[in-house]
């Protein structure tokens, strides 16, 4: 849908009126809610959910930014975008100026505007938030990526002079895209080697429609070929090119494979038909747009009851994906409480508004089949929260005697993901932790020279926001080590092999 | 996008083709598989290499039309285009000289067998080879096997070629017959690979099977294609294809592959209404074949 525009006369009218607020008055103003779908429509469509700010109303929220001194807001974002500075130009109307001070410090905004748990990072720490409500910085992110989309005159960021130097980029996800624009735009060649037939990664295979609009990840890609980058898709690397052979043609190698290893939670009939990884239930949706069966040619199991279980944001998903495919009921069983969600908020309010059932504080034991192997129902046992585990959440702890059934047609196992192993297992010297997460250091430096990696493979299942935090981190690694030539500050570093490429 | 070079029919409803992959030829090893997308609407299956030549940058593949999109394939021509092809994926399979090695293959199973059993004979094997099918017209890959093979045992179920029997039957008489078997390799349908198991258990033989897992992605991601390998669940695509064969819970892969039975069916009676042309050309081809036989 299409941001609402306002008028000239009626922008310079705002823009005077809200240059004059005091910061007082700007504190007092409501923050703006984003206009949607209504829930009982939604549910049925996989259209996305919010519609985004009209300009009125960004400026409006925009003018809700007291323009701290020392903003704690900066902070609190994984990239350090420089929030007030793009807050402040699209409250005087200049949303052009706006978005070309995003891209300073992110290039990929509608995607972060849509996916980032702001909740917990930049709003968190809004100072507006101590009295009121936080300024919607999340929102202004998006509306600024949108206007500029919707705009038709999309900003290819400066690419430096070509350095001659190589990179290649595995996976072209969060992380990987990120590397790719920030190598480029140092001057270097960039190649994106992607496993799967479209780029994007999670954010295509992945988080709905609903969510994020494929298009959107498309724009944003777009943006990357026009700056030089080469991405191959159907591309295994461990196993069409590995990461030695890789290094032999390029200068340094950036991996950002994801975490791509859907976990089960090993209880009896887990194998049954019908009980799906989130990773298959949400790839046969997403990416082969198994929806619109039998158009595209992908099955999934569609209708009934549909049990997810977890309460992540991949939960949330499936869980609202049942309802869009058909399901009469979407039940949510997580074992802890709803507070202990590491969904983000707004994904739990628009599951519960869709109508997506909340079994709390359960879990499930096992799995029930019919004689052709599918699942048909799940017993559950109740939980109750006893001491804090590592993770500083209390631990569930099972309830004796509260175990019931329910009848299902699909089990989704949205419990999380390991890093993926393909390469790890290809490539024998760069060391893993014991879960197979790659090792990397502050610089996204692996064990191995010239080998960096950075994202999901390295944090273990985190988010899109800091998988592009530790993309940008790598590509400055990257420029550091082609500008020095060194691998670590510390040790001396050996002389290069005579057949290795400068 | 990859060229198809070559079309070919093999048997009825069984295709070969080669196609153009460059990277793919020169990367692959007995025992891999590619997954391949015809177009943008699409699935992705999988299917093993039936050969590969680095030097002209081609891949074999052989496969029989049991659905809408083995069939959409058979019916593209030389010169047409597959969207996308994804591999080598899965592990090689372990080659030595391992002895004495007992290839059983049924049915299209022959053509992930052939690449195997050629390496197998390369690396200093004696190689013993039972082939089957349902009958005479079904059976593929005769003369290719024959050729990397010291004995090449040829059955059918119906007894109109070779002998009346399934590949379990020679390979009792092989074991019975106190000839030292050092390894067994089978590839055919679970059924078959089931059966052939059992068949060599008792004599302890080591038993290697290749599994055909639905599956989606083919790097580990969407672990559609878990199997049950001694009570541990494996994913076909990184840990797989072959596995022990002993361990492996038959009755579970046959009830998965099942799982998308109806929408298979729906999907491919309603590309066949809206593909007359091609299905008659299809059927045409078929006929050319069985009258040259």
């Amino acid at each position: 849908m299409a941001i609402e525009r306002l008028t000239d006369a009626r922008k310079a009218e705002l823009v005077e009126q809200l240059g004059e607020l005091k910061p007082k008055e700007r504190m007092q103003i409501e923050r703006h809610a984003m206009p949607e779908q209504e829930a009982e429509q939604r549910r049925n469509n996989f259209n996305e959910v919010p519609f985004g700010y009209s300009e009125e109303t960004a400026m409006l929220e925009a003018a809700r930014c007291i323009q701290c001194k020392k903003p704690t807001c900066i902070d609190g974002c994984p990239v350090n975008i420089d929030i007030p500075a793009f807050i402040k130009l699209i409250a005087e109307g200049n949303f052009r100026g706006a978005i070309r001070k995003m891209k300073e410090t992110n290039m990929l905004p509608a995607i972060c505007g849509r996916v980032c748990p702001q909740e917990t990072q930049c709003e968190e720490v809004c100072v507006l938030g101590k009295k009121y409500k936080p300024v919607a910085i999340g929102r202004l992110e998006r509306f600024i990526a949108d206007w500029e989309r919707e705009s038709g005159e999309v900003d290819i960021p400066e690419v430096a002079p070509s350095t001659g130097k190589k990179v290649a980029v595995v996976g072209a996800g969060p992380a990987g895209l990120t590397v790719a624009i920030d190598c480029a735009r140092f001057g270097h060649k960039v190649e994106v080697f992607e496993a799967l037939h479209k780029p994007g990664g999670v954010l295509v295979y992945g988080i709905p429609e609903f969510r994020l609009p494929k298009a959107i990840v498309n724009a944003e890609v777009d943006v990357l070929k026009r700056m030089g980058v080469d991405i191959h898709y159907n591309y295994v690397v461990g196993k069409l090119e590995s990461v030695n052979e890789l290094l032999e043609r390029f200068d340094a190698v950036f991996i950002g494979t994801g975490a791509g290893l859907p976990w089960f939670m090993g209880i009896p009939g887990e194998n049954l038909i019908g009980v799906y990884s989130a990773n298959e239930y949400r790839t046969r949706s997403n990416l082969m747009r198994a929806f619109d069966f039998p158009a595209y040619d992908t099955p999934t199991l569609k209708g009934g009851v549909v049990v997810t279980v977890g309460g992540g944001n991949v939960a949330m998903d499936s869980a609202r994906t049942a309802l869009r495919l058909g399901a009469d009921r979407s039940i949510l069983v997580y074992r802890r409480s709803r507070v202990e969600m590491p969904a983000r908020v707004e994904e739990v309010e628009h599951a519960e508004h869709e109508g997506v059932e909340f079994h709390l504080l359960t879990n499930p034991i096992r799995c029930m089949g019919d004689e052709k192997g599918r699942v048909k129902q799940i017993e559950c046992i109740k939980m109750e929260l006893g001491e804090p585990d590592d993770s500083g959440r209390r631990r569930p702890v099972p309830m004796p005697g509260s175990e019931y059934i329910m009848d299902v047609n699909t089990v989704v196992i949205a419990i999380g993901n390991g890093p993926n192993p393909l390469i790890p297992q290809t490539t024998g010297d760069i060391e893993t932790k014991k879960w197979g997460n790659i090792i990397a250091d502050d610089k996204c430096r692996t064990t191995k020279r010239g080998v960096f990696a950075g994202g999901d493979i390295v944090l273990g299942a985190a988010t899109v926001i800091l998988a592009m935090g530790a993309g940008r981190d790598a590509a400055k690694a990257i420029n550091e080590y082609f500008e020095t030539g060194k691998w670590t500050g510390e040790e001396p570093e050996p002389e290069p092999e005579p057949n290795a490429k400068a | 996008m990859h060229k198809i070079l070559k079309t070919e029919v093999l048997g009825p409803d069984v295709y070969r083709m080669v196609v153009e992959a460059e990277k793919i030829a020169k990367k692959r090893k007995a025992g891999q598989f590619i997954i391949l997308r015809i177009d943008e609407f699409g699935e992705r299956i999988p299917l093993t290499i039936a050969g590969a030549d680095p030097e002209a940058g081609t891949i074999t593949l052989i496969f029989q039309t049991v659905g809408k999109t083995t069939e959409h394939l058979a019916t593209l021509k030389v010169g047409d285009h597959i969207s996308d092809l994804v591999g080598p994926l899965g592990k090689p399979t372990h080659i030595e000289n391992f002895g004495t090695a007992i290839c059983v293959g049924g049915g299209i199973g022959i053509a992930p067998l052939h690449p195997i059993t050629k390496a197998l004979k390369e690396a200093g094997n004696r190689i013993i080879s039972i082939i089957g099918a349902r009958s005479k017209d079904l059976l593929i890959l005769e003369d290719e096997m024959h050729e990397v093979s010291d004995e090449l045992i040829v059955c059918t179920d119906d007894g109109s070629y070779g002998e009346k029997a399934l590949v379990t039957e020679p390979l009792k008489r092989i074991l019975d017959s106190g000839t030292q078997v050092n390894v067994c390799v089978a590839i055919g349908p679970p059924i078959m690979m089931k059966f052939v198991a059992k068949t060599t258990e008792p004599y302890e033989l080591q038993t290697l099977v290749s599994l055909n897992s639905i599956m989606i992605d083919g790097t580990g991601m969407c672990g559609g294609c878990r199997v049950d390998v001694g009570g541990e669940t494996r994913f076909t695509c990184v840990d797989g294809p072959e596995f022990d064969g002993h361990k492996v819970d038959f009755d579970l892969l046959m009830k998965r592959l099942d799982a998308y039975k109806e929408h298979e069916r729906a999907s491919y009676e309603r590309w066949r209404e809206e593909h007359t042309e091609e299905c008659k050309l299809l059927e045409e081809m078929q006929k050319v074949q069985q009258d040259g036989n």
